[in-house]
């Protein structure tokens, strides 16, 4: 193996033929992109479903899946919990959306009853709701990162342990507001924004790969902005007024 | 005709005053208002209106409106007379207006959309449905490709005696099929991207070059004699070429399933509805062409999903030099009617684009230029898919359009 390919940061897709349900694939590109334009080395591996999920990921990317791919993804992912287990003591970062977020918590409660056993990397359980949710979301994270966009469409409701801290503060859900989004952990985020919502929120992006790469220099993210500019306009104009009037009056 | 009941005929009326004012007012085509009026004042309209009609339903994710087109074409080689939905309104209020134009018993040659056909295969005593494909298609609106294939098996289980023409490639129309009276007929296998699990048994499907298994419950591709090879269909032994004025791969396994069904159900000689297929030029806009005010044409080509989306630019995507030759004017929006969550943009292989002039064009266009921009394609931003098409150069300027964005387009210049 040559120096270059030894340092190369391995973005890992796992499973996308099961967990790829809402262009998750999108998520891998632009990490590996966004490392590749700054000079970095950078590498896409897809874990497809069946292999074990190796230890030598940088980043592990579990996305978006139906009912019965989430059960096969379950059985997968436990499997290879050791290698998972190792490749983050190792460093590495992970990225969970929607069923991947609800799998790399400790179970999943169908509407039915049936349980599905998650990786417990993160203190959370979830229980299917009564309705489906979706639509355009604005979430606002801690500092340093900016108001985030995604689109969430699931049924799922997770429920975050004492010690778990959400991603961020719902400023708009269908116009709705007042309530928490995803989780922050360490080196790791879950949350339910698709869009995908490393796209649409390149500063997320890039704080997930200075976990692994450490500081990372300015990359011109223009055309990004513009789009995040329309959907934050767009799909929560309401939300985000609420959100800037009271940000406008707590200073006074 | 005598056995419509006097409120079937005011409701018919009543559904064409609707149209019409649909139509002048320049809202719409005026077929589904018109059959939402027929619906609400005669509710079992539908029967009535099928009643006399030999009636052929066709379904799938992508291709219905052409595959329906196709076999219209086909079947009118039987000398009957046939009544079909050209326009592509397809859910029950669409269906009515168009059996409503019936002047004598003859053949009805409808499609239905996925969610719609377990619904009217009684109304309308349908004896054949021919279905396509089934793939992701408007997450937040249909919910999963799964759930649409059990619907399609639970009216296959219910109705012994229905006859089907299915795809013997795709997993879930043939989980969907199975328990019918079905003739297969082997399209190739396209899109997998959706069918990753057994429809059966939920194990993870095994693909090879040529045919799906489930190793784990036997759920497989069923044999059949009857396949696409290239641009000839075998149909039982018969080789009958397919001489296609419509473009792309996507569009061969359209013709092949029409001319299955025209054959085996209807009884037309194979080469006279292989023949009838190569009339069709423009299918509901889909393939027409609008004048560019530089004297030039583009073409404007229709893509719902992921599956459709990759079918076109495969065949769009020429390499560079002759590539620098064909434009590709994306045009995408996100309303109701496509799918309001554009994400699938990132399940879309543009990639193939590099090299060609390319526009990110309708109300989304910049998540078009994202996805863009990360495939590593030189592209222009322009909102109007028309002016994008102007500022690119070449003389093969195609315009792909989601839903909302063709219908637009169709309206203005179809």
């Amino acid at each position: 193996m040559s120096a270059a390919s030894e340092s190369a940061v391995r973005v890992g897709l796992v499973y996308p033929e099961l967990l790829g349900t809402y262009g998750d694939r999108g998520n891998a590109v632009v990490l590996v992109q966004r490392l590749r334009w700054r000079g970095h080395a950078a590498e896409l591996v897809e874990v497809t479903a069946g292999a074990p999920i190796p230890d030598s990921l940088d980043v592990y990317l579990f996305g978006g899946g139906e009912d019965d791919p989430q059960v096969m993804a379950s059985a997968g992912m436990r499997s290879s919990r050791a290698a998972i287990d190792r490749g983050r003591a190792g460093g590495a970062a992970v990225l969970a959306v929607c069923a991947g977020f609800q799998l790399i918590g400790h179970s999943y409660e169908a509407a039915d009853g049936t349980m599905i056993d998650g990786l417990g990397l993160v203190d959370a359980v979830t229980r299917a709701g009564p309705n489906r949710l979706i639509g355009e979301l604005v979430v606002e994270p801690d500092p340093p990162l900016p108001v985030l966009t995604g689109f969430e469409n699931h049924g799922g409701r997770t429920t975050l342990g004492p010690s778990e801290r959400p991603l961020g503060r719902v400023l708009a859900r269908n116009g709705r507001g007042g309530d928490t989004e995803g989780l922050v952990g360490e080196r790791l985020i879950g949350t339910y924004m698709h869009g995908p919502v490393l796209p649409r929120n390149p500063a997320l992006a890039d704080h997930i790969l200075s976990w692994v790469v450490g500081d990372l220099s300015p990359l011109d993210s223009t055309t990004e902005e513009q789009l995040r500019a329309t959907q934050l306009h767009a799909g929560s104009a309401r939300g985000v007024r609420k959100w800037w009037q009271e940000r406008v009056s707590a200073r006074g | 005709m005598s056995r419509r009941s006097l409120r079937t005929s005011i409701a018919i009326a009543g559904g064409r005053a609707a149209g019409w004012l649909s139509r002048v007012t320049g809202r719409g085509e005026g077929a589904t208002i018109s059959g939402r009026v027929i619906n609400a004042i005669a509710p079992d309209a539908l029967e009535q209106l099928a009643a006399g009609q030999r009636v052929a339903l066709v379904s799938a994710t992508n291709g219905k409106t052409t595959t329906t087109r196709l076999l219209a074409a086909a079947v009118a080689r039987t000398g009957e007379p046939v009544v079909s939905n050209a326009t592509g309104a397809n859910l029950t209020s669409g269906i009515a207006p168009i059996l409503a134009t019936a002047r004598a018993p003859g053949l009805a040659v409808l499609e239905v959309d996925e969610r719609v056909l377990p619904r009217v295969v009684d109304p309308l005593g349908a004896e054949l449905l021919v279905l396509g494909n089934l793939s992701r298609d408007q997450l937040d609106r249909y919910g999963e490709v799964h759930a649409v294939g059990d619907l399609w098996r639970h009216t296959a289980e219910t109705h012994p005696d229905l006859r089907v023409v299915a795809n013997a490639s795709d997993p879930h129309v043939v989980w969907a099929a199975t328990p019918a009276k079905t003739t297969w007929v082997d399209l190739g296998l396209g899109w997998r991207n959706d069918a990753a699990t057994c429809p059966n048994c939920a194990a993870l499907l095994t693909w090879s070059a040529d045919r799906f298994d489930c190793p784990s419950c036997g759920f497989g591709q069923p044999a059949t004699p009857n396949r696409l090879d290239g641009d000839t269909l075998v149909l039982d032994g018969t080789r009958v070429p397919l001489r296609l004025a419509l473009p792309g791969r996507w569009n061969l396994a359209n013709a092949a399933l029409a001319v299955t069904a025209a054959t085996t159900h209807f009884g037309v000689d194979p080469h006279d509805a292989a023949d009838a297929a190569t009339t069709i030029t423009t299918v509901a806009g889909r393939y027409m062409t609008v004048a560019l005010p530089d004297g030039r044409h583009a073409r404007v080509l229709l893509a719902k999903n992921p599956a459709g989306w990759s079918e076109v630019l495969h065949h769009l995507s020429v390499p560079p030099p002759a590539g620098r030759n064909c434009s590709v004017v994306i045009a995408v929006n996100a309303r109701v009617a496509d799918g309001k969550d554009p994400s699938w943009l990132w399940d879309v292989p543009y990639e193939l684009l590099r090299g060609q002039p390319v526009a990110a064009a309708g109300e989304r266009a910049y998540d078009v230029a994202v996805r863009l921009r990360y495939a590593e394609v030189d592209h222009i931003v322009e909102p109007d898919p028309l002016a994008a098409a102007a500022e690119l150069p070449g003389d093969d300027v195609n315009i792909v359009a989601s839903y909302t964005q063709f219908s637009a387009i169709y309206r203005r210049f179809g």
